[in-house]
């Protein structure tokens, strides 16, 4: 609970394993520089097709899931492993179930399933199956491994010294559950050959695509969002020196919202061959959806309560708090753009691609900056980051990205939907549909621009994180750190 | 209020607070999956569906190897703008053979439900080469590697027979003769009569201009000719389609 967090806890009276929480973050950092440069790649190509050189290993096709695979399964997966171990140990003061052994045995296993997926996409391996495009061989892999991440985490929950389970461990495990249920649902094929990698969904059509979106949007809902909310629900309180604002909002919160979530994927697939009453129950759980995240999000922001003052001061405390900002901004366009006569229009278009960055840079990726910032000089008995500075750097060079993407993408999406649909004064179509397809270039090459500030951001967050492991602190921070301006922490936590 | 006491019984026994959390997130996927099964009209009846030919399932697996799904859809939505642009709007019954379903969720280019036969295989194989040869103003990516890669097809048998694994019909006759319709399908002198009569409408040529290998360009073009083509539309009025 709450005074749970406040409680300062010594590693000496539990022996965390800080080791592999070490190494998530490193692979975090790692995998989040990886995930920014392919997407700026697939961004120029769009805008300068020409670099397409022509093998087909490098084709916009066959980058585009390593990008998306990158940015979700490596960056937002190592994040929200490394983290949930962390958290799972400090709030149930033990330490990991299973031992070291297993939890290496699971950093290694993940890393070694991102590669077997990213391989895959370069050499033409895929299942068509949009965020779940690794085949069966890879799947079955990571099958054993998310088995292993269950256990560790509930394994320790049960040989807690605390009598609550905190509510950030209630977000990771609904995240670690719900996973398991779409992975293993969506990804049910048979394959042409034990010794092959082709397989066969074991859909088709309009339940194939259900299924599909089913697991789509909560791949969406649960590792991008209930996960990410366990990242909230520790490192917000943690770094405001705040308990969380309002308890009862939280359960409400957790309840309402993996309840409703759950309901909303048809809405990617409005005015299709989809029955017209799935649709409909798909916009209106989508809908409804916006309150519970709302709830989650003014439950984030509301923790600042007396300690508002410290955005001034602490870089760190505002990369977790705007990407809750951000987290509301996504979270209304998101129910905006499930209603029907809306999708009619964005649908298809770049509108999707910039709301789903709008979450994946200023919510998923700004806290998972936070938490990266915040636990490495912890993890590596700093007495505070190498530079609070550059820090700030980071946050305004990456928010100047993310608004440069999100705009452009409104601008070329809302234009394109009504190019598609405008007629001549003649009653014939006006545009044909390569003209919509030259209208969208200035706004690609923005983009990309966008894309290139935000992996500028990463590059002085590897930096900073390097010279931070090493030991070294600039001047300002050992400034900042004499006059108080940010919370120093006990370095044994 | 006693319904925060009793909360606290699932904070303290992790258990119960797993469970919980399974039922919760089970409801909603199965209200909307499984009607999806159960009902009867998801999948409206018409007649031509059938399952694909050796050689345009062959080139179904190029387009989904390559992510051409990533910037074009097989689904044309009931507008009047999609309709004059792409054609009849799609139906659930046109992809019920589809394992998986290429619906998509962007139109980068342009939608392909209905693509066959709008092109001829001349413009697919200079377009696949170099698309911006036929469309200057196109950001597609060259797809030319395929007209010299020859169709691995020894085993296109055992990919009818998984596919008949997960549900499409595909015959003891279909499997057997496999390897000979991919051929004639690619190379017309071969005789077609059989191929026709399994695969009805199936659009065979010598699709690249070589006709002594297939390669992945044949298969590739095959598929992309039979896309919207299997249901004959001018026999049905709007209410045969309702769902």
């Amino acid at each position: 609970m709450a005074e749970a967090i406040g409680r300062r806890e010594t590693a000496a009276a539990v022996a965390y394993n800080e080791e592999v929480v070490r190494w998530f973050m490193l692979a975090t950092v790692f995998w989040g520089v990886v995930a920014f440069l392919m997407g700026v790649v697939i961004a120029l190509q769009l805008a300068y097709p020409w670099l397409n050189p022509g093998p087909e290993y490098f084709n916009f096709g066959r980058l585009r899931p390593v990008h998306t695979s990158a940015a979700i399964f490596a960056f937002g997966g190592n994040a929200l492993l490394g983290t949930s171990l962390f958290v799972v140990q400090r709030t149930c003061r033990a330490s990991l179930f299973g031992g070291p052994g297993l939890a290496a045995f699971l950093f290694w296993g993940y890393q070694f399933f991102i590669l077997l997926a990213a391989s895959g996409y370069v050499l033409g391996i895929t299942q068509s199956r949009e965020y779940a495009e690794p085949e069966w061989y890879a799947d079955l892999w990571l099958t054993i491994i998310w088995v292993t991440y269950l256990v560790i985490y509930l394994g320790t929950i049960i040989r807690r010294r605390e009598p609550h389970i905190y509510v950030a461990n209630w977000f990771y495990l609904a995240f670690i559950v719900t996973i398991a249920m779409l992975h293993i649902v969506n990804n049910l094929a048979v394959p042409v050959s034990i010794f092959g990698t082709k397989s066969y969904s074991a859909f088709s059509g309009v339940q194939d695509a259900l299924t599909q979106w089913w697991y789509g949007h909560n791949a969406v809902g649960f590792f991008l969002t209930a996960g990410f909310l366990g990242i909230m629900y520790y490192f917000i309180p943690k770094r405001a020196d705040r308990p969380v604002y309002s308890y009862r909002l939280s359960i409400v919160h957790f309840w309402s919202l993996i309840f409703l979530y759950i309901w909303a994927g048809p809405h990617h697939l409005h005015y299709t061959a989809l029955p017209e009453w799935t649709q409909t129950l798909g916009m209106t759980f989508s809908v409804m959806l916006w309150m519970p995240s709302w709830g989650g999000m003014i439950n984030g922001l509301m923790t600042l309560s007396g300690a508002w003052d410290k955005l001034r001061t602490d870089p760190v405390l505002r990369f977790l708090v705007v990407s809750v900002g951000f987290y509301g901004m996504s979270t209304f366009e998101g129910p905006v753009m499930s209603i029907r006569a809306v999708n009619g229009l964005s649908h298809y278009t770049d509108w999707t691609i910039g709301h789903v960055h709008s979450g994946a840079l200023g919510w998923v990726a700004f806290i998972s900056f936070g938490a990266v910032y915040h636990l490495v000089p912890r993890l590596w008995n700093q007495r505070e980051l190498y530079s609070l500075k550059l820090v700030s750097y980071h946050f305004w060079i990456s928010t100047i990205g993310i608004v440069l993407y999100i705009t452009s993408m409104w601008i070329s999406g809302i234009m394109q939907g009504l190019m598609w649909r405008a007629y001549d004064h003649l009653g014939f179509l006006q545009y044909s549909f390569v003209e919509t397809v030259e209208a969208m270039h200035p706004f690609y090459v923005v983009r990309a621009l966008g894309g290139v500030l935000f992996l500028i951001g990463s590059l002085i967050m590897v930096y900073n994180v390097w010279r931070t492991i090493r030991g070294d602190v600039s001047v300002e921070t050992r400034e900042a750190l004499r006059q108080g301006a940010v919370a120093a922490p006990a370095p044994a936590e | 209020m006693s319904l925060w006491k009793h909360h606290e019984h699932v904070e303290k026994n992790s258990i119960l607070l797993l469970i919980l959390i399974l039922i919760t997130v089970s409801i909603g996927g199965i209200v909307e999956i499984v009607p999806l099964y159960t009902i009867e009209s998801t999948i409206e009846e018409v007649e031509g569906v059938r399952p694909y030919s050796p050689l345009e399932l062959a080139g179904r697996n190029i387009y989904i190897r390559e992510g051409c799904y990533s910037c074009h859809s097989q689904q044309v939505r009931p507008f009047r703008d999609e309709v004059e642009r792409y054609g009849h709007y799609s139906l659930a019954a046109e992809s019920m053979y589809d394992h998986p379903f290429q619906w998509g969720s962007k139109r980068t280019g342009p939608d392909l439900a209905r693509v066959g036969g709008k092109y001829s295989d001349e413009w697919h194989v200079a377009h696949m080469i170099e698309p911006q040869a036929v469309v200057p103003e196109s950001i597609m990516p060259p797809y030319r590697f395929l007209i010299e890669k020859e169709l691995r097809h020894d085993d296109i048998a055992d990919h009818l027979r998984a596919n008949r694994a997960v549900g499409v019909p595909y015959t003891d006759e279909m499997i057997e003769n496999a390897v000979a319709d991919l051929r004639a399908q690619a190379n017309p002198e071969l005789g077609i009569d059989g191929l026709l009569e399994r695969y009805p409408n199936a659009h065979a040529a010598n699709f690249d201009g070589n006709p002594r290998v297939v390669t992945e360009m044949d298969a590739l073009v095959a598929y992309l000719q039979i896309l919207g083509r299997m249901v004959d539309f001018s026999q049905y009025e709007v209410e045969d389609l309702i769902q």
